[in-house]
């Protein structure tokens, strides 16, 4: 007498045929070097944003879009709803590791090289899915309406503006007019809950889908080393092997998040006042202070040249070089591989500092 | 054509350019009138020397009036001879015993006073006769206190002037000048100890450390032209001027006709004058600090009254500090306690009505705030420690849950382990 699992399994199994599947996973193998532990961040990154949908999904329930209604409505969940303040608190947390990590990931693969051929759109999509993270941040801080999230996303809505030409009409479509309104929050609300997660799940889709067609990335001296030594060469299985080890860093992660939740609960701050004066000393959130503090301190005039707008402008230069940075490592007619670890390294220390001044700066 | 109309507008805006500079300069050789007198006072010894930088911040010659409008003479002569005639009305050193009637001779003039300031009162000498100052100076008094001595002479500056003597933040300095000089002050059998005893009050700490013009000064109470002590009958009228509702519920409470018929002046029986400290929870009661033990003794209604209202005021007090620390507790915590943390607002109001109350002397009256502002403390204290509660709640709820996931940790690893040794 088979038991209900085994019956129900077998019913799935004749119609999906499961095995398949079981087959593929236990097939794929993932390298085992020096390095390999940074392949965990990008499972990491997949297991936060899944929080994300998780938390956000649930704080859909009570949340309530306007000007009138969203401080509310936020102040409801984290003093009404049973475990609202955990739902919120670790929706904030996650995001802001979310962030972090998807820094660390893209880091990491650079430095590792495994961006390139023949993984060159693996990392363009990894990209744009890193700046749609950054989207998310930037929609879902004004959604508390709270008087640091308004002013920190009316300063943010004006770095935009000074972009030549496209500055102001970018602006309006932020803000849905020329203030930070109701409107301003029911548009990044739009943003938040539907545009973003619907590009960002098709792009996990396709990132993903990329990764086992192409299977993890060697670092290529790693590669020159098992060439030489080819008894070396060292390889898990995917599954279960690879995926019980993910497992267990995504119940650290887990545990991290709950922790600060409980410890550190997501404060909810004062209701924003459009009429009131900003706090002094404000500040947008961390991933974007080294941009905040890079424009701070830029002259106002470069080469008899808008400074701030250079900078923007510059900003902008270098997201286009990270999107399209596979195409720019070559061999010939130079070799740029080497240039492109130091600038990313110079880059990276360059972002730490400009953070951390930014951080400590009134 | 076009030329011809281009030169047309060209040659108008020249024109009009000239007109316009030919009128400002005009303009301004008719508004500065010469004023030779400074030509040598300016370079004379005090008493007679008037510097032309003191002259210059002087509201009179920033008016374009010239020494002659008090002085007399011809002030636009470079003779020193003719502008210092009698025959051009030259009057010299003004008396004191003359000051104030040439000073009302322009500020009682409505006529006049509209061209400089249209919203100058113009009875500063009718209220003068009838100040202290203003009737011993009819008596022939001098050693009174007449308008520049308050106001100033040759630096005079407008009241609103920070630097002016009579500015709200001077005014107190500017009496004491007289009132705190015992040896100037002794013929008149005043004391001399007002300026000492406003500086401690909470007047002169509202008006000076925080800079809030609007609080009382010497002339708030006693007037500034027609200054006078308000007497005893009075000082409530005076007082209720800012303080209304006090006032209010004073003149409704028993005390005020006991106050009356011992003599008693109103508030100041209570508060002092001049020395008008912060008034506390402990100046109502039957303790050390308590002002009615001055007249209630053990035993009088007065005296088990006053210390039924004590004990309210302190219970509310008391409640509402309990509920404010609890809920900065839970706040230092983390936790989301905004909401009962405005409701304080509402105890806190109550506590300060409360405190106005008291002016009504009735414990039943009192016990009326203090009761609605403690049923608001009772709901944020409970908010407090339900928020202290939830707090603890999840400190086990996360010990748990790290256990649980430590737990898992473990057994992934032992199998994990497991699976790789076969």
């Amino acid at each position: 007498m088979a038991s209900p699992l085994t019956s129900v399994r077998a019913w799935v199994d004749e119609r999906f045929h499961l095995d398949e599947f079981k087959t593929l996973a236990q097939k794929k193998k993932v390298p085992i070097h020096r390095y390999s532990y940074w392949y965990f961040l990008g499972g990491m990154t997949l297991f936060l944003f899944g929080v994300q949908i998780l938390t956000g999904a649930l704080l859909l329930l009570y949340y309530r879009p306007g000007a009138d209604e969203a401080f509310e409505s936020v102040q409801l969940i984290m003093t009404q709803v049973q475990f609202g303040w955990l739902i919120r608190s670790v929706h904030s947390w996650s995001a802001n590791l979310l962030v972090f990590m998807v820094f660390a990931h893209m880091f990491s693969v650079l430095f590792l090289k495994s961006y390139r051929k023949p993984r060159e759109l693996t990392w363009v999509s990894g990209m744009l899915l890193l700046f749609l993270m950054l989207g998310f941040g930037f929609s879902g801080y004004l959604l508390p309406w709270n008087t640091l999230s308004y002013f920190a996303t009316k300063v943010g809505t004006e770095i935009p503006a000074q972009i030549p030409i496209i500055g102001h009409p970018t602006l309006l479509f932020l803000r849905g007019g020329e203030e930070i309104t109701g409107s301003t929050l029911t548009r990044l609300f739009g943003f938040h809950v539907a545009i973003l997660p619907a590009i960002a799940t098709l792009l996990i889709v396709v990132h993903v889908a990329l990764i086992q067609y192409f299977g993890m990335s060697v670092p290529p001296r790693i590669e020159t080393e098992w060439q030489a030594n080819p008894a070396a060469r060292r390889e898990i299985r995917f599954f279960p092997n690879f995926v019980l080890r993910e497992l267990m860093a995504w119940y650290v992660a887990l545990g991290l998040l709950g922790a600060l939740a409980a410890l550190f609960p997501w404060s909810l701050g004062v209701k924003a006042d459009p009429f009131g004066s900003a706090p002094a000393g404000i500040k947008p959130e961390w991933y974007f202070l080294f941009m905040f503090q890079t424009l701070k301190l830029i002259p106002a005039k470069i080469l008899g040249m808008d400074g701030e707008m250079l900078g923007i402008l510059a900003f902008g230069v270098i997201g286009a070089a990270a999107l399209l940075l596979p195409f720019l490592d070559r061999e010939k007619p130079f070799n740029t591989r080497h240039w492109i670890s130091g600038f990313a390294c110079v880059f990276l220390g360059y972002m730490v500092a400009m953070t951390v001044y930014g951080w400590v700066a009134k | 054509m076009n030329r011809y109309r281009q030169l047309r507008e060209c040659s108008r805006s020249v024109v009009m350019v000239v007109v316009a500079w030919l009128f400002c300069v005009g303009t301004l050789v008719s508004a500065q009138t010469k004023n030779s007198c400074l030509d040598c006072h300016s370079n004379l010894p005090e008493p007679l020397g008037v510097s032309v930088e003191t002259y210059s911040q002087n509201i009179h010659a920033a008016k374009g009036l010239t020494c002659a409008a008090c002085h007399g003479g011809d002030a636009s002569n470079d003779d020193p001879e003719k502008a210092m005639s009698r025959a051009a009305g030259w009057k010299g050193k003004i008396e004191r015993k003359q000051i104030p009637e040439l000073c009302a001779s322009c500020h009682s003039d409505a006529e006049r006073m509209k061209k400089y300031n249209p919203g100058l009162r113009v009875d500063q000498f009718q209220q003068y006769k009838t100040s202290v100052h203003g009737m011993k100076w009819a008596k022939g008094d001098t050693r009174v206190a007449v308008c520049t001595d308050c106001h100033g002479v040759h630096d005079l500056r407008a009241p609103s002037d920070p630097r002016s003597n009579v500015h709200p933040t001077n005014i107190a300095t500017t009496c004491s000048r007289c009132h705190a000089d015992a040896e100037y002050m002794k013929p008149y059998g005043i004391g001399t100890d007002q300026f000492t005893n406003y500086e401690q009050s909470v007047h002169h700490d509202a008006m000076v450390v925080r800079g809030d013009l609007s609080a009382p000064t010497c002339t708030t109470c006693h007037g500034n032209h027609g200054a006078t002590p308000p007497g005893v009958a009075n000082v409530t009228n005076v007082c209720s001027n800012c303080h209304v509702f006090q006032a209010q519920l004073f003149q409704t409470s028993p005390h005020k006709d006991a106050f009356a018929a011992m003599g008693f002046p109103g508030c100041v029986t209570c508060h002092s004058n001049h020395a008008i400290k912060h008034p506390t929870d402990e100046m109502v009661g039957t303790g050390a600090q308590a002002v009615c033990i001055r007249c209630h003794a053990e035993g009088d209604a007065g005296f088990a009254q006053a210390r039924a209202m004590h004990d309210q005021l302190e219970n509310l007090q008391s409640a509402f500090s309990a509920s404010e620390e609890i809920l900065g507790r839970a706040e230092r915590q983390g936790m989301e306690v905004s909401q009962p943390m405005l409701q304080q607002a509402q105890a806190k109001d109550a506590l300060l009505k409360a405190r106005v109350t008291v002016h009504a002397f009735s414990d039943s009256e009192l016990k009326r705030d203090t009761d609605a502002g403690l049923a608001v403390t009772r709901q944020t204290h409970i908010a407090g420690e339900q928020a202290l509660e939830e707090w603890k709640f999840r400190q086990v709820g996360l010990g748990l849950s790290l256990f649980m996931i430590a737990l898992t940790l473990v057994g992934l690893g032992f199998y994990i382990r497991n699976l790789e040794r076969k």
